[in-house]
């Protein structure tokens, strides 16, 4: 049941760079979980984690194949938050800041986030429950 | 009296400004305010019993300070039983928290 409450996020971090992401997505999982409004704004080389492309690799240190390895990509960890925020009847609110995407070539993403800037981050935190931005290291 | 959720996730061995974020954290207790500290990622080493930075812990409880655990960081660094007085907690709880209402949420 929706909470009515919302969660801003802001986050930095490039996939596959730093326990932040998992962290993160963790963080978004809940909320959505619990019920509540996510509002996310991926800035930097965050804009990365739901770029389309992203594939599943084999391993050849390890001789395992792609379905052996299960590795998984954040594009699809992302698309299973708005299946889940879907499914809860709340809101995920996905924004790659369009600078960061334009200077990175990384428009081509998955079905759900949108293109915005910083005035979407602050205007989002200021319509919030609660903001927590987490940046790089 | 104002509520933070401090939220460490650097390892002390690891970064030397850890040390200083926990003085952040005792120096905004002892001026009266509500702080609960938020251990994740590698920040959740120092939990290892045996861990030089073991004192540093003991220290914030002694400061008032509540300190939680992520129970997926120290799963995955297999720290089975964290120090006395640290409470292991999911995420659920952490975003009961920042959004009571007040809060100042600070990641580190």
């Amino acid at each position: 049941m929706a909470s009515g409450k919302t969660l801003t996020i802001g986050i930095m971090d490039a996939p596959y760079e730093s326990a932040n992401s998992t962290t993160a997505l963790r963080i978004i999982n809940a909320a959505l979980e619990r019920g509540h409004n996510v509002n996310v704004f991926a800035y930097e080389g965050a804009v990365n984690l739901t770029m389309k492309a992203q594939q599943p690799h084999a391993n050849p240190v390890k001789g395992t194949s792609v379905e052996q390895e299960q590795h998984p990509t954040t594009k699809d960890w992302v698309a299973s938050l708005f299946n889940l925020a879907s499914a809860r009847g709340v809101k995920l609110d996905w924004v790659n800041c369009g600078l960061c995407v334009d200077e990175r070539g990384a428009g081509d993403w998955i079905d759900g986030p949108r293109r915005g800037g910083p005035k979407d981050f602050l205007d989002a935190s200021v319509a919030s429950d609660a903001t927590l931005v987490i940046p790089t290291k | 009296m104002a509520k933070y959720l401090l939220i460490e996730s650097r390892d002390p061995f690891d970064s030397s400004d850890s040390e200083y974020f926990c003085e952040l954290v005792e120096g905004i207790s002892n001026r009266g305010n509500e702080v609960i500290l938020f251990l994740v990622q590698n920040a959740v080493f120092p939990l290892r019993s045996g861990s030089k930075h073991n004192d540093l812990i003991d220290w914030l409880l002694k400061n008032k300070v509540k300190v939680l655990a992520d129970n997926f960081s120290l799963k995955e660094r297999a720290i089975k039983r964290p120090l006395d007085g640290v409470e292991v907690v999911d995420m659920g709880r952490i975003v009961d928290l920042l959004l009571e209402p007040g809060t100042k949420a600070i990641w580190h």
